[in-house]
């Protein structure tokens, strides 16, 4: 097993799940990681949406971008996978990639030497964004795992999916709090979105209905530096 | 010749009864000058008809207007301020000769600006009904946000003599292209409450529209209608070009006839440790209200309103009728209630400080103050807003609510006997406002920066405002003004060769439109009626009740109690942007609705209940109980000097009691909370968390900190030195939501995010982004940027009230009187009370989740989570 090649120490035992049998980490930064396959998992990096909100007058710092790469580097460099999969939207919009500044591309295409890296197509990035290595693919299966963008309306059994920013809210002693979260059901797991700029929406809102079996739903919240495993009883609306 | 100081009441519009008489303060000199002055025929007739002549101020100020000056005329509620500040203008217009048929229209003459706009559909009415009785004729309309679009065209094509709006309507007029020729003929400005508009940011786009006025019309006039505040020269600045530096506009100070006759409840009853319900005071507030005609109670916050509410109608036997008025229910329901009390249709109307301001209510002899004032200005201003009876000097009882309230509400009472004012310091205006109009104006018409620099800082608020600081404010609009200049092509103003800055495109002046004005909306929900145990959607077309918070909502869990609208609720569900309540009648409110007074105790007030507590002379005039409750503390710990700072430390059940009495008002004491927890942390006391009142500090822990403090790690000095200011500050602030919140307004109110509108709620995650995580980036990327800039300072000013906390640091070096008890003290009862009450600050949210992710692994074993 080339699990003892990533930095072991990084993999709480509170922090592993199983996808359709297969063994993941959660990690609190918003990524999965899969030992066994060495393979790491982030979703809707939606680089570039500062300045696709300012083409349309909004100014909003132009450091979303920078941001975003430089978090992945870091989880990159501490897992060192051999494959990277970035789980569809991973530009906020088609000419994303074109508007990158050169510093931020070299960065990125650094964090993508030397490894497999996989852009799934997403809705706001349908095409294979311009210029930049990797593959992309509608959608990709990996041994019992099946990776792709939207999740599908039907039950898929170890389906990894983005798309719907997944998010949870509890309530402690009269106080609410809201994470980003990876939402599971031991079958399907969806991401939480990685960006710098990206919005969330809550796991028990209309637009998941149907993804999961809700008696085994959990959302892993994700803590500064560890995740939070709540159940489905615990978690509020809005 | 006028006699010097002649009593004659004058009314405005329909109020059927006499007002109060005021004496005014006329120098000899100026009461000569004022012979001079002759009112136009017409409105000598008009005074004569009815009896009545203008009265001293009226007249003075009429001839101050008349040399050319700006007035600051400050003066109580019914003095005739109105007519006063019109009067300059209504003579004027009376003998302006007529316009002949063919002759272009003639621009505004006035323009009158108000807080509220219901205020200036009230001087409409008002200010009409002596126009048309003189015979002027002047044209008077309104425009407010409800102004529909065809009218506003047609104000544009033939202005009113005579227009009365709003700050936010000003600033769009200013920014429109026709916005010069629109008030070339403009010679007044009359600003209403001018007290109220100045300390807030609404003032400072206010007095920047001032300034675009000037320019426009460089003779132009002011005049500022004000209740008495602190610093009248504050306002006379405000009032006039800054340019030269310190110049003033002229004053007329008015003071009121007999004083009113102010007293505290002495209850039969006990006045509680803690607490702002002062439910035990219901029975004798109610037999009040029988024995008057009508009672305006007032309170501090909306849950009390709503608390009041619900008592007084629990011993209203006699089914009188009690209304409640709040700014968070129905507009349909509160015009309901408005209208049932110009009627004089309610004996009682429980009121948050939405009435604070503006209109007259109907026959009010009796004032109830209900928890403490706050501040003594705040007071004579609310007890003013009761009509009064001709010879009658006003009537209020104060409530305190608990034991330091007793203590507030007699200082507040010395206070409003001697005419002490203490209304806040004015603030340096907010550069998010100024960016905001520097986009306004370039809406308008190209502008040189040197020129508007110049300008800008004519207005008061501005007058210290540096090049650098302005230069990057236009920056900031132009591209965000980024260290990384990404964005030079989506630029929303442009530099052109001719010196010019220019819009780049027509949407930048339409989404401006959009966005004008300061008054940021805290995000709120409807609140409707549905069956009970319905999810809603079965049940849509239930009535709204009003609007309630988000953040308050999000802790509720479906079937809990709470009280709105004069009703207690069970709380169904969310759903989009609504929230379903059905009738709990009878039920207890479960869960309470802590609303902190937005007003924090005034430094004065502060001040003068140190110096009672350090007086034992003085106990005399408090009721026995609360003089029975200080002996006790003194008898069993100490009671702090004038100047000191008294620091109590005790244990009690498995933990460690740090009070403190720094009487600085709740904002301080939150921030010093905050920041003593993070250095009794590094120093090892285990602090677990605080709470704050307006009085006191209670911070608890498992390390024993009264012994830490003995053995001097660290010593009290130390603990408390001011060079926590510093790096703590910065430090909590980096990541506190306070600063997260003064953000976002920051963001909004500079145009660097959109304001959302109703019906823009689900326009999806994906094209709006939270203000949060540009926080964050903007933070880590480039933390010195202008907006943060302005974010902390406005935090200090706001929400941390730092300025204060430092004035109180520097003043208790080497004057910390330290108590370590065995047992808790007398004094510390009331914010012992408060803990459990109010949300515990300092709790991380990592140990909300902790707990929460535990009690998981408890009830499901750890192994789930593994298979």
């Amino acid at each position: 097993m080339n699990f003892s090649l990533a930095r072991t120490s990084l993999i709480a035992e509170a922090d592993l799940v199983r996808i359709a049998g297969e063994r993941a980490v959660c990690d609190p930064r918003g990524v999965l990681y899969f030992p066994e396959l060495r393979l790491l998992a982030v979703s809707d990096l939606h680089l570039e949406k500062g300045s696709s909100l300012a083409r349309r007058g909004t100014l909003i710092p132009p450091y979303d971008t920078g941001a975003t790469l430089l978090r992945l580097q870091a989880v990159i460099s501490d897992y060192q996978p051999s494959i990277v999969i970035s789980l569809g939207d991973s530009f906020h919009d088609e000419g994303g990639a074109e508007r990158m500044h050169a510093s931020f591309r070299e960065r990125l295409e650094a964090l993508m030497a030397g490894r497999d890296w996989f852009w799934v197509a997403g809705n706001h990035d349908p095409e294979a964004p311009a210029d930049l290595p990797g593959e992309t693919v509608r959608e990709l299966a990996i041994g019992s795992l099946l990776f792709r963008h939207e999740p599908s309306k039907a039950r898929v059994e170890g389906e990894i999916a983005g798309h719907l920013h997944p998010c949870a809210r509890i309530v402690q002693r009269g106080r609410s709090v809201r994470r980003r979260c990876f939402a599971g059901d031991g079958g399907r797991m969806i991401m939480p979105a990685f960006g710098a700029y990206t919005g969330s929406l809550n796991v028990l809102d209309r637009a998941y209905a149907g993804l999961f079996r809700l008696e085994s739903l959990m959302a892993y919240m994700l803590g500064t530096d560890r995740i939070f495993a709540i159940s489905r009883s615990m978690l509020r609306p809005g | 010749m006028l006699p010097r100081s002649r009593f004659v009441p004058i009314l405005l519009g329909d109020c059927p009864w006499p007002r109060y008489l005021w004496r005014v303060t006329v120098e000899p000199r100026l009461a000569e000058q004022n012979a001079t002055i002759a009112l136009p025929e017409p409105f000598v007739r008009w005074f004569g008809e009815k009896g009545w002549s203008p009265r001293a101020h009226q007249i003075e100020l009429l001839a101050k207007a008349r040399s050319g000056q700006s007035v600051l005329l400050i003066a109580p509620t019914g003095a005739g301020k109105t007519l006063a500040g019109f009067l300059p203008s209504l003579t004027e217009l009376a003998v302006r000769p007529r316009r002949k048929p063919g002759q272009a229209h003639r621009g505004i003459h006035t323009l009158y600006i108000s807080p509220l706009k219901a205020l200036a559909v009230d001087i409409e009415r008002n200010l009409g009904k002596p126009v048309e009785e003189i015979g002027l004729p002047i044209s008077i309309e309104t425009r407010t946000g409800d102004t529909p679009s065809h009218k506003r065209q047609r104000q544009k094509l033939v202005p009113p003599d005579i227009l009365l709006t709003t700050p936010e309507q000003l600033a769009l007029l200013i920014a429109a292209s026709d916005a010069r020729r629109f008030f070339e003929d403009l010679r007044y400005v009359v600003l209403d409450e001018l007290h109220s508009l100045v300390t807030s940011k609404r003032g400072h786009l206010l007095a920047l529209g001032l300034a675009r006025l000037r320019s426009f019309v460089p003779g132009l006039q002011t005049i500022g209608l004000s209740a008495t505040v602190a610093e009248p020269d504050e306002l006379r600045r405000w009032l006039v070009s800054q340019n030269p530096p310190g110049d003033m506009s002229e004053l007329i100070v008015v003071t009121g006839g007999a004083k009113p006759e102010i007293s505290i409840l002495d209850s039969e009853e006990r006045v509680p440790w803690a607490g702002h319900s002062a439910r035990y005071a219901t029975p004798e507030i109610y037999r009040e209200i029988k024995r008057h005609k009508t009672t305006l109670l007032f309170v501090n916050t909306r849950s009390q309103a709503e608390l009041l509410f619900q008592e007084l109608w629990r011993v209203n036997e006699d089914t009188l009728p009690i209304a409640l008025h709040h700014g968070s229910l129905d507009v349909a329901q509160r015009r309901r209630v408005e209208k049932a009390m110009g009627d004089n249709a309610l004996r009682a109307i429980v009121a948050t400080s939405t009435l604070d301001l503006g209109i007259d209510w109907g026959d009010v002899d009796l004032v109830v103050h209900v928890g403490a004032p706050k501040g003594a200005s705040r007071l004579a201003q609310r007890i003013g807003r009761a009509n009064h009876r001709m010879d009658e000097p006003s009537k209020a009882i104060l409530i305190p609510a608990n034991r330091f309230e007793v203590l507030e509400c007699r200082a507040a009472l010395d206070a409003n006997y001697l005419g002490a004012q203490d209304t806040p310091p004015l603030v340096d205006g907010g550069l998010d406002v100024l960016a905001q109009h520097v986009l306004g104006c370039a809406c308008g018409a190209p502008f040189r920066a040197d020129d508007l620099y110049e300008e800008v800082r004519t207005a008061a608020p501005y007058a210290s405002l540096d090049r650098p600081t302005f230069d990057r404010v236009i920056d900031f609009v132009a591209t965000g003004g980024y260290a990384l200049k990404n964005y030079e092509r989506y630029a929303r103003i442009r530099l052109n060769k001719d010196g010019l800055w220019r819009v780049s495109n027509p949407r930048v002046a339409q989404q401006y439109r959009l966005n004008v004005g300061t008054i940021i909306e805290v995000p709120a929900l409807n609140v409707r009626y549905v069956k009970a145990g319905s999810k809603g959607s079965a049940a849509r077309g239930g009535a709204v009740l009003g609007k309630i918070e988000e953040a308050f909502l999000e802790t509720l869990t479906h079937g809990d109690t709470f009280m709105f609208a004069g009703k207690v609720l069970r709380f169904e569900g969310i759903r989009e942007n609504e929230c379903f309540v059905s009738n709990a009648p009878g039920s207890d409110a479960k869960v309470p609705y802590y609303g902190g007074g937005k007003f924090p105790l005034s430094t004065y007030l502060a001040e003068q209940v140190r110096i009672m507590l350090d007086d034992p002379q003085r106990w005399r005039e408090l009721p026995e109980q609360v003089a029975d409750w200080l002996r006790f503390q003194a008898d069993k710990s100490i009671l702090p000097k004038r100047d000191d700072l008294l620091i109590e430390t005790f244990p009690r059940g498995n933990r460690y009691y740090l009070v403190a009495y720094p009487f600085e008002g709740r904002l301080a004491h939150q921030t010093l909370g905050m920041l003593l927890t993070r250095r009794l942390d590094r120093a090892g006391a285990r602090p677990l968390g605080f709470v704050a009142t307006d009085y006191a500090l209670a911070i608890w822990s498992l390390g024993d900190m009264g012994a830490m403090f003995k053995a001097r790690k660290p010593s009290l000095g130390a603990l408390f030195d001011q060079d926590m200011l510093g790096d703590d500050l910065e430090a909590w602030l980096a990541d506190s939501w306070l600063l997260k919140r003064t953000f976002r307004n920051c963001a909004l109110i500079s145009g660097l995010i959109e304001k959302r509108h109703p019906g823009q709620e689900k326009s999806g995650r994906q094209v709006t982004v939270s203000t949060d995580l540009v926080y964050d980036v903007l933070r880590s990327h480039e933390p010195d940027h202008i907006l943060l800039q302005a974010t902390r300072a406005d935090a200090a000013a706001g929400l941390l009230d730092v300025s204060r906390l430092a004035d109180m640091l520097s003043r208790i070096q080497g004057r910390i009187m330290h108590k370590n008890l065995e047992q808790i003290s007398p004094l510390a009862v009331p914010i012992m009370l408060e803990i459990g009450k109010m949300p515990v600050n300092g709790e991380a949210d990592e140990t909300l989740l902790m707990d929460a992710a535990t009690l998981v692994e408890e009830a499901m074993g750890p192994e789930m989570v593994e298979e």
